[in-house]
């Protein structure tokens, strides 16, 4: 490039783009400023002086967090009068800091004691008295220690700009300034925890983590979110076969350091008192405990019994099992059982854009195209409730790019704050919002569309339609709900032609044996067939699993290995991070059932990866790179071609519009959710 | 109304109207050459009346002096934005206290500075920020605009021109930071008063994040007499590189405290003694701030041959500063100074960045047991060392307003800090008590 | 809330005197007019202004807290403040200070028992040169002695 700036760091020639930042140039040639308030991505501050270097022909130290590179420049990072700066910063620092490190949450992985280790600014030439100020609790979530903040601004930051909730502020002034929640003496926020991550010391904690154990003596397991679609990858902290607490400060997934309350503390619920570890079996109208061999063997015979008597099955599955699940227990349905009887509840209308999509390429959008693209369109969907990763990256988009967000939704939304155009569809018919839209749309340069339940069947080829008409370049997003909702549509998880739909099981009175895995279809409804045999693989006592004549305790997401498949089609994977006694993984249930059927040669072997060989060369898109999935990376499904059958059933599908502290039976278990939802309603 | 008897030492250029009959009335103002320099102004090109000012040597009254034309010349003529004309009038340094009587004596004046201003760069509407302990000059400043606007002096087509301008006061709440520049903006954007990253600067990205001129009220109070009397005129008064005259403040030990209006360049040593009719109770001096706490403090040797201009003071390492004069007498506690000055700058520090927020704190927590005579000798090295390393490294030059007066006294009065060693009562405390008698 | 019709004109007026979008600007005006009519800065008004200039009432108590003459207690009906700063140090501010403290039997940003008189130690008021010196709510009073402080505190005890 012809027009990269030419200057010297430390003696190294450096070349950057104009307006680069020094700070960053430095990183690139591999040379780290400290810094405590410069934070990539949130706007600057110059606050800590901690960045603060030589350079010539300037007077003064510069904080190279402010300064941008220039022609010629030559800069020094570590000079005897730069260390002796940073110095007498972290001494001044610490003149109010508690230092009290070995109780607080952050020893260990505080930047405060990495500086003051580097710099060697430990000695306390401060014998005044320190400010004491009692810990705050804020929600039950954030918890705030005065005395160790060292007012870097990040929490407000990563709030106020990254969050767009406004949650966090500033009081008072000089030196008893402090950080303040928005509703007087606590937090009415998303509970997202980014505040707590972002902080470089222990002022902020979570009281999902606090004092639970020191850093160094957990594990780190990187695996996906198992709650809403958008498929964060979360790296948990486990010790001693506890997850202890997730967060994503590696930044490696699609989702950077983005957690939402359910990926950062909702995990919870695999350990709830309540959690089924143990086969039950229905004697006499009771289920007690059997064990798995004699749980696997009742299952297995029934189902040969109705199979061989010519019975009717109807199987249904889940939104949250990995892809490999899913795949097994359709194919399983199919080939062993022999019935189209296949379902799950359907959340978005992600066959009908397949199919409108037809013939095209590059038309579905990965989470990136949301913080790239220079324009976003959102249609009937409340994405910081819905899909909070989403509607981070819009937001993103709109600060880092200046990107132009329109919205179409029936209620104002987060996203209004950033969009050129906010309209409300209060006729539900967004197609009238839209056209008055369509000269704005059509003079941006690019376009992404996501769009939620209100758009499906001939709706979503309108969509498709009026997108395509506009002349520039559009990718899509069919907004669905949970961690594996679009797996579940791609592996096949619906009917046969012929076959019967969700509510049709429900409401037939002639199943034999109903079979439900990791889903709870008998919340609302109510099953007519009253003898049919039913089996539920769940890792709770729900309502459909009370209704059971066998229940099979399954793992959760963060114990098994596989893979999942995002809103937008991103395939990533989940990585076993503990196991729960008495558990197996939903693949290997149905793996030992097959086997116990006879009919193991028929359905292979049932391991995650053997599965997914099986996946990428029958399932269409599937056929993507092993290595990148393999190392944590998200692989998007293939470009469709060719139509994708559809049963013509939209009114099938329907959001459970789960907000930010719900999360369908997972929330229901969780802790932390609970008590998040309790202390608002309590307020 | 005035608080002091003038003195005949005293050029009066900004200050001519002071003590006549009504002299913030528009009448009073116009019967005395209001307005005679917007009207030369509107005859002239925006590039004509900054070369004038240019020509004036004027340099802002504010602290900083830096060269007003200057400064004007770097408002983008050719943005699409408005531009604003914006007036510090949160006169908060400590000495300070000429702002107050230019308001207050002579409201048109200011008017017609900022006018002529809005003339320079196109601004169509101005702010004047002033401090909120100064109320009643709020209610005299909004007076005076009403008067302006009910005869055509502000508003639309001014004096039947096509220049249109709109001027309102801004209350401040109390915050010494404030008066610094983008302190204030932010602060009259309703903000917390914490300084912005520079560049950009105000002539750029100002007021609501358009062009905007900003300073001092005396800067623009000198603006009608410059381009009524030119440039030229005006520099002469002055020395090189610095025009006019400066209003003053004596304070401290002297007997005839006041603010005076004196040409740049004026002695010290006669300023306080013919000026200020000598140091109190015929004592000796002891120390001087030149203009204001901010400044780094002299030694009664370093005033002898000294005079009031900026370059003067430059070579002493210290500032002209606002003007804000404080004498000290030979009874002076030079630590109780030092830590009655750090206690203001700690109170004020707006707590944005480490060095000063935690530096002014500690620094005074410090001062005040070396002064309850709880002090070890190394304690004196720390005091300074501690300035040392906030000066320079702050974010906003409040850090620096605050280490220099400190780092000066170490260095010149070390000697007092050890007189307060082992517990010794303030040597000076006693001295100090039969004064006040 | 309701506001006195005086304090609702200078809203309105203040409101007006910003650019479009920017009436934050308004905010420590009103806060601090809004405070000399009702004596602090209450919760109620921290909302109230949040309302109107459109902002959250977390940003206005964000500002509150920044500035030395907004109070969320009510103060005295006649606010004494009292400089100590340098040039006022120098010629007696601070036994001015301590008498005025001693007299009253109150201290810093403390208030008479029948609510009448309060006490501020403040910084600089400008009045340097007319030092010592202080202000009773806005009104200065300078070059001030013991006796003349003695005279002003009596009377303001007595003042309606
Ligand atoms: C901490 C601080 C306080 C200041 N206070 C004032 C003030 O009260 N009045 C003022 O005119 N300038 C003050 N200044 C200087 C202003 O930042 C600015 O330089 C000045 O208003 C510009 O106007 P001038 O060029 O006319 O002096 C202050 C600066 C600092 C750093
Ligand atoms: S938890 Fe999230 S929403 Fe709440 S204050 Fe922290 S960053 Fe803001
Ligand atoms: S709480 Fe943490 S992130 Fe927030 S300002 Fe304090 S130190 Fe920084
Ligand atoms: S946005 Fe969705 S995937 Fe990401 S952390 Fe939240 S619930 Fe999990
Ligand atoms: S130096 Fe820093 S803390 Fe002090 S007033 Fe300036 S910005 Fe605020
Ligand atoms: S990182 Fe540059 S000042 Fe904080
Ligand atoms: S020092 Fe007291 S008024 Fe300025």
């Amino acid at each position: 490039m012809a027009d990269l700036v030419n200057l010297t760091i430390d003696g190294k020639p450096v070349q950057a783009p104009p307006g680069t930042l020094v700070i960053d140039a430095a990183k690139r040639a591999g040379i780290e400023v400290p810094a405590f308030c410069y934070y990539e991505g949130l706007s600057l501050q110059a606050a800590c002086r901690m960045c603060l270097v030589e350079v010539e022909k300037m007077p003064k130290l510069m904080t190279s967090c402010t300064l941008p590179v220039a022609e010629g420049m030559v800069v020094r990072t570590e000079t005897p009068t730069v260390a002796a700066a940073r110095k007498s910063m972290l001494e001044f620092l610490l003149a109010n800091h508690p230092l009290d490190c070995p109780v607080c949450d952050k020893g260990g992985e505080c930047e405060l004691q990495d500086m003051t280790f580097r710099y060697g600014a430990g000695e306390s030439r401060f014998s005044e008295n320190k400010v004491h100020k009692p810990e705050k609790q804020w929600s039950p979530v954030v918890f705030y220690d005065m005395p160790r903040c060292i007012l870097c601004y990040r929490c407000v930051r990563i709030c106020n700009e990254g969050m767009g909730v406004n949650a966090l502020g500033i009081v008072n002034r000089g030196v008893v300034s402090e950080i303040a929640p928005n509703k007087q003496d606590h937090l009415e926020c998303d509970e997202c925890g980014m505040c707590i991550d972002i902080c470089p010391v222990g002022a902020l904690t979570s009281g999902a983590y606090r004092y639970h154990t020191r850093p160094w003596e957990m594990e780190h397991v990187g695996t996906i979110c198992a709650h809403c679609a958008d498929g964060c990858k979360t790296t948990l902290g486990v010790r001693n076969n506890q997850i202890i607490r997730g967060n994503n400060r590696d930044r490696s997934g699609i989702n950077d350091e983005f957690l939402c309350v359910k990926g950062r503390y909702a995990f919870d619920f695999y350990n709830h008192p309540e959690r089924l570890q143990s086969p039950l079996l229905k004697v006499d109208g009771k289920l007690e405990p059997v064990s798995w061999s004699q749980a696997i063997e009742t299952v297995a015979k029934k189902f040969q019994q109705v199979r061989e008597a010519g019975g009717k099955f109807a199987v249904v599955g889940s939104n949250h099992t990995s892809n490999e699940e899913d795949f097994y227990l359709q194919k399983f349905g199919r080939q062993v059982l022999g019935t189209g009887n296949i379902d799950h509840h359907r959340t978005g209308d992600v066959p009908a854009l397949l199919d409108a999509l037809s013939g095209k390429t590059g038309k579905l959008a990965v989470s990136a195209d949301l913080y790239q693209r220079k324009a976003v369109l959102v249609v009937g969907a409340d994405l910081a409730l819905e899909h909070p990763f989403l509607s981070f990256q819009i937001r993103a988009n709109y600060r880092h790019h200046q990107a132009h967000v329109y919205v179409v939704t029936p209620r104002p939304v987060r996203e209004d704050a950033v969009a050129a155009v906010s309209l409300r569809d209060a006729c539900a018919d967004v197609f009238g919002p839209l056209e008055s839209l369509r000269a704005k749309l059509a003079a941006e340069p690019e376009l992404v569309i996501v769009f939620g339940d209100v758009v499906k069947g001939e709706a979503v080829r309108r969509l498709v339609d009026f997108g395509e008409s506009l002349g520039i370049p559009v990718k899509y997003v069919a907004l669905v709900d949970y961690s594996n909702s679009r797996g579940a549509v791609d592996m096949g998880l619906l009917p046969d032609a012929g076959g019967l739909a969700l509510p049709e099981m429900l409401a037939a009175g002639d199943l034999d044996a109903f079979w439900v895995v990791g889903a709870n279809p008998l919340k609302a409804g109510e099953l007519r067939s009253r003898s049919a045999f039913v089996v539920v693989q769940d890792m709770f006592l729900t309502e459909t699993a009370r209704a059971a004549d066998v229940v099979l305790p399954a793992a959760c997401a963060y114990e098994k290995n596989g893979t999942v498949t995002n809103v937008c089609g991103e395939v990533q994977k989940l990585k076993k991070a503990l196991g729960t006694m008495g558990t197996k993984p939903d693949l290997e249930i149905i793996g030992l059932i097959a086997r116990e059927m006879g009919a193991a040669p028929v359905m292979g072997p049932w391991t995650a990866e053997k599965v997914f060989d099986e996946i990428r060369r029958s399932v269409r898109g599937y056929d993507i790179p092993v290595p990148v999935v393999a190392a944590g990376g998200a692989a998007q499904t293939m470009p469709v071609n060719g139509r994708i059958p559809l049963d013509g059933r939209p009114d099938l599908i329907r959001s459970a519009r789960d907000s930010l502290f719900t999360s369908g039976t997972l929330g229901r278990y969780s802790k932390v959710l609970n008590s998040v939802v309790e202390s608002r309603n309590n307020r | 109304m005035l608080y002091n008897e003038p003195s005949p030492h005293e050029v009066k250029v900004l200050t001519r109207r002071f003590g006549l009959e009504n002299s913030a009335s528009l009448d009073t103002y116009l019967a005395t050459d209001g307005f005679k320099a917007f009207k030369k102004a509107l005859e002239m090109t925006p590039e004509q009346i900054i070369e004038e000012v240019k020509i004036s040597n004027l340099r802002g009254r504010g602290g900083a002096g830096f060269p007003a034309g200057l400064k004007w010349s770097f408002v983008p003529r050719n943005s699409p934005k408005p531009k604003y004309i914006v007036v510090n009038a949160d006169e908060s340094e400590p000495g300070t206290c000429k702002d107050r009587l230019l308001m207050e004596n002579d409201p048109h004046q200011l008017i017609e500075g900022v006018l002529i201003a809005g003339l320079a760069v196109d601004a169509h509407a101005g702010y004047i920020y002033i401090r909120g302990e100064y109320r009643y000059l709020i209610e005299i400043m909004d007076r005076a605009i009403a008067e302006a606007y009910s005869c055509g002096y502000l508003g639309k087509n001014i004096l039947g021109s096509n220049f249109h301008f709109d001027l309102y006061t801004h209350t401040g709440a109390g915050a010494y930071e404030c008066g610094e520049e983008s302190a204030l903006l932010e602060s009259l954007e309703g903000k917390r008063g914490v300084p912005r990253i520079r560049p950009p600067f105000p002539a750029v990205v100002g007021a609501f994040q358009c062009p905007t001129v900003l300073n001092n009220v005396e800067t623009y109070c000198a603006v009608p007499a410059i381009i009524r009397d030119g440039g030229a005129a005006f520099a002469a008064l002055g020395v090189p590189k610095a025009g006019g005259t400066k209003l003053t403040c004596l304070s401290g030990h002297i007997n005839k405290p006041g603010v005076y209006e004196l040409p740049l360049g004026f002695p010290v040593m006669k300023m306080i003694e013919e000026v200020g009719g000598g140091i109190r109770g015929g004592k000796k001096l002891k120390a001087f701030i030149p203009g204001g706490s901010s400044c780094p403090v002299l030694t009664a040797e370093e005033c002898q041959d000294l005079t009031m201009d900026y370059d003067a003071m430059a070579r002493k390492k210290t500032m002209l500063g606002s003007g804000g004069v404080v004498i000290m007498d030979e009874d002076t506690c030079m630590v109780r100074a030092a830590l009655r000055i750090m206690r203001f700058y700690a109170h004020e520090s707006c707590g944005w960045c480490i060095p000063c927020r935690e530096g002014t704190t500690w620094i005074r927590k410090l001062l005040q047991r070396f002064h309850d005579g709880m002090g070890q000798r190394s304690d004196i090295a720390l005091i300074g060392d501690l300035a040392k390393n906030m000066f320079g490294r702050t974010f906003c030059p409040l850090g620096d307003a605050a280490a220099m007066p400190t780092m000066s006294i170490v260095e010149k009065f070390y000697h007092e800090f050890e007189d307060h060693l082992d517990g010794k009562p303030c040597p000076y405390e006693k001295a100090r008590q039969l004064v006040m008698a | 809330m309701t506001l006195s019709a005086e304090l609702e004109a200078r809203f309105d007026k203040l409101l007006k005197s910003y650019p479009p979008g920017r009436q934050r600007s308004a905010m420590i005006p009103m806060l601090l007019y809004a405070q000399d009519e009702l004596g602090s800065v209450t919760p109620e008004l921290v909302e109230e202004v949040a309302r109107r200039v459109g902002v959250e009432p977390l940003q206005v108590e964000e500002v509150m807290s920044y500035y030395s003459m907004l109070h969320r207690k009510p103060l005295g009906r006649y606010h004494v403040q009292i400089c100590t700063n340098i040039s006022c140090l120098l010629t007696g501010g601070e036994e001015l200070w301590q008498h005025a403290c001693k007299k009253l039997g109150i201290g810093h940003k403390e208030v008479t028992a029948d609510g009448q008189v309060s006490l501020e130690e403040v910084e600089c008021i400008g009045a340097c040169s007319w030092a010592p010196a202080l202000q009773v709510n806005y009104a200065f009073h300078h070059q001030m002695t013991p006796e003349k402080l003695d005279r002003l505190l009596d009377s303001l005890r007595k003042a309606q």
